[in-house]
């Protein structure tokens, strides 16, 4: 008797209530479906066409994939460089924040002044970036060549040299590493004293604790932080865009950039679907992938309620 | 605590407490260089560019570089401004940046609030499709985004920045949501028995408990704005419409050798001045908002 009179009479509450939630995210649920759920749906159709915006799209099927995997010499460099930029410049951008996060973890005068000093680069737009940088590794003029010169060695070909340019861009990235480092900060003053108190009196040195108590304390905080970092460095495009443009010898093609060429600087609209759809399907491998390999490695504290 | 000091009290290690006090302040020392050193080679690219920013030509070229430049040529900054009209860049960028500013703090706490302090049924399955569209990329739906926008006669037009930015962010979403949770429900309930509605519940009482939440999405998505390159690249080809991003990278185009490093920086600087000026305004809410939003677990 009761189930049925309480079902008669939980419904409709139900439905105010199911109502009343679509209202209140419905403005997200507009931009999903418009934004998101279509583009992808078209960028998938799209893929599998001739298009270039001028005449209507003319299927054809996987040519653009074949074409892609099979014929596209300059698709491997991009490949290439890519993984190199994820692979180094995602761990080297972790690491120098969450170092200089336990840097500015110790008690210190002016501490503020400091993480303000590290933190002002992640403020600077990447296009100024672009420029600050591009007059720094300057090969006659800048601040590390122009030193280089004085004391008469031989200067360093930052960005016109196909091996040193990615580990200049690499070396950009790891300059703004501010919101990460704030980040890491929050994390770092989050694990609890009595923990080093403990390892303290069994007699762990500094670098013990930082390896067996602040990492372990913190790695839910550097998975989070490495993830965004790597989506991100996937669609790697502005600074390289304006300080390279892909070059020299197409070392800094990356993925980002030689897709925004294929769209909209040749206008081949369906090659560069299919290419948007590779990067999605490795971003999500890439995803899974760490998420695999961190989840013995992660600790939670309180069994796994985040 | 109690426990502890008993423990170390009655530990053989004793002695370490006397080895303790040199080392200690070695230690110190050491951090206190290490922590000065990187910082200020954080600082030195961007103290290079003020510099520069205020050097005449020849002390540009100079070998040695020269970091305190004497005499200081302050015309550097009108002269780079007047190049290209970087007034009118600048009030697209206000314009872009405070418009979308304002949809993404709104769009985000409604739909959080959606998410976090009512009960429906299916609410998780599509709170977790919201965060599964954070990994797609935005150059996944760069190329129908363009085309529909184009098909709706929105290029050379800031429409296609600002209205996503109302229909709400999935991180701010997230962010707000976080921070939402945290507040008591019972605060809440007091409201519904007094006869709120939702919208008022919002208003009144989870709004200005969020405040450091909102300030630090609303930063992000003023400085994402300001950052922003890739969209007004292809969205916009008028140049009387362009942000300073790409007002910048039309006065390297056409900055001439003579005073063009100068100029660059000064430009340079003056695009980075209202971000930081920004960020030092509500730094304490920043980082405060930071450890709470929860973004660290």
């Amino acid at each position: 008797m009761g189930v049925a009179t309480n079902r008669k009479f939980w419904a409709p509450r139900q439905q105010r209530e199911l109502l009343k939630g679509l209202l209140f995210v419905s403005p997200w649920l507009l931009g999903f479906a418009g934004f998101t759920v279509y583009p992808i749906l078209a960028s998938l159709y799209y893929s599998l066409t001739q298009y270039d915006i001028l005449r209507p799209p003319r299927f054809i099927g996987l040519a653009n994939y074949h074409q892609l995997f099979f014929q596209d010499e300059v698709f491997r460099f991009v490949l290439y460089n890519t993984l190199y930029l994820v692979v180094i410049g995602v761990p080297a951008g972790v690491v120098t924040a969450f170092m200089v996060a336990s840097l500015l973890n110790n008690e210190m005068k002016l501490r503020p002044l400091f993480r303000t000093l590290f933190f002002v680069p992640a403020l600077v737009p990447a296009v100024a970036a672009a420029e600050v940088w591009r007059w720094v590794y300057n090969t006659n003029f800048g601040v590390v060549n122009s030193l280089l010169k004085w004391g008469g060695m031989s200067i360093i070909p930052f960005l016109s040299s196909p091996d040193l340019a990615k580990p200049s861009l690499i070396l950009i990235h790891m300059w703004a590493q501010g919101t990460a480092i704030v980040i890491f900060l929050a994390a770092l003053q989050d694990v609890p004293r009595s923990l080093y108190d403990a390892a303290l009196v069994d007699g762990a040195n500094l670098w013990h604790r930082f390896w067996n108590v602040t990492i372990p304390m913190c790695t839910p905080t550097i998975l989070f932080v490495a993830l965004t970092s790597m989506i991100n460095m996937f669609q790697y495009f502005t600074i390289g865009w304006l300080l390279t443009e892909g070059g020299p010898n197409q070392s800094t093609e990356f993925y980002g950039i030689y897709l925004y060429r294929n769209a909209f600087l040749f206008f081949k609209m369906g090659y560069a679907s299919a290419l948007s759809w590779i990067l999605f399907l490795i971003i999500v491998a890439f995803t899974i992938l760490i998420f695999r390999a961190s989840q013995r490695r992660v600790y939670y504290a309180g069994d796994g309620e985040s | 605590m109690e426990i502890l000091n008993a423990k170390r009290k009655s530990a053989i290690n004793v002695p370490t407490r006397v080895r303790f006090a040199p080392y200690t302040v070695l230690r110190r020392l050491i951090l206190y260089v290490t922590v000065i050193s990187f910082s200020l080679l954080f600082a030195a690219p961007l103290i290079w560019m003020i510099s520069t920013s205020l050097k005449t030509d020849p002390q540009v070229y100079h070998v040695p570089p020269i970091w305190i430049p004497n005499p200081i040529r302050l015309a550097n900054y009108p002269e780079a401004l007047s190049i290209r009209p970087f007034g009118i860049f600048t009030l697209n960028t206000l314009r872009y940046a405070l418009t979308s500013t304002v949809g993404a703090v709104m769009s985000a706490a409604v739909v959080a609030y959606g998410f976090s302090r009512l009960q429906w049924p299916g609410r998780n399955v599509l709170f977790f499709l919201c965060l599964a569209t954070m990994m797609i990329p935005f150059q996944v739906r760069m190329v129908p985004l363009y085309i529909t926008f184009k098909n709706l006669d929105w290029l050379n037009s800031y429409k296609p920045l600002i209205i996503p930015a109302f229909l709400g962010i999935p991180y701010y979403i997230f962010l707000l949501r976080q921070f939402f949770l945290t507040i008591p429900q019972e605060l809440s309930d007091a409201a519904r028995v007094d006869g709120a509605n939702e919208l008022n519940i919002l208003l009144r009482i989870i709004l200005p408990l969020a405040k450091p939440a909102l300030a630090v999405v609303g930063l992000l998505q003023f400085m994402a704005a300001w950052d922003n390159f890739l969209g007004p690249l292809i969205y916009l080809s008028n140049e009387s419409l362009f942000p300073i991003a790409l007002g910048l990278r039309q006065l390297r185009s056409d900055s001439v050798e003579a005073l063009m490093w100068p100029y660059m920086m000064a430009a340079s600087t003056m695009t980075i001045l209202p971000v930081v000026v920004l960020f030092f305004f509500v730094q304490r809410t920043f980082v405060e908002g930071i450890s709470i939003t929860g973004i660290k677990g």
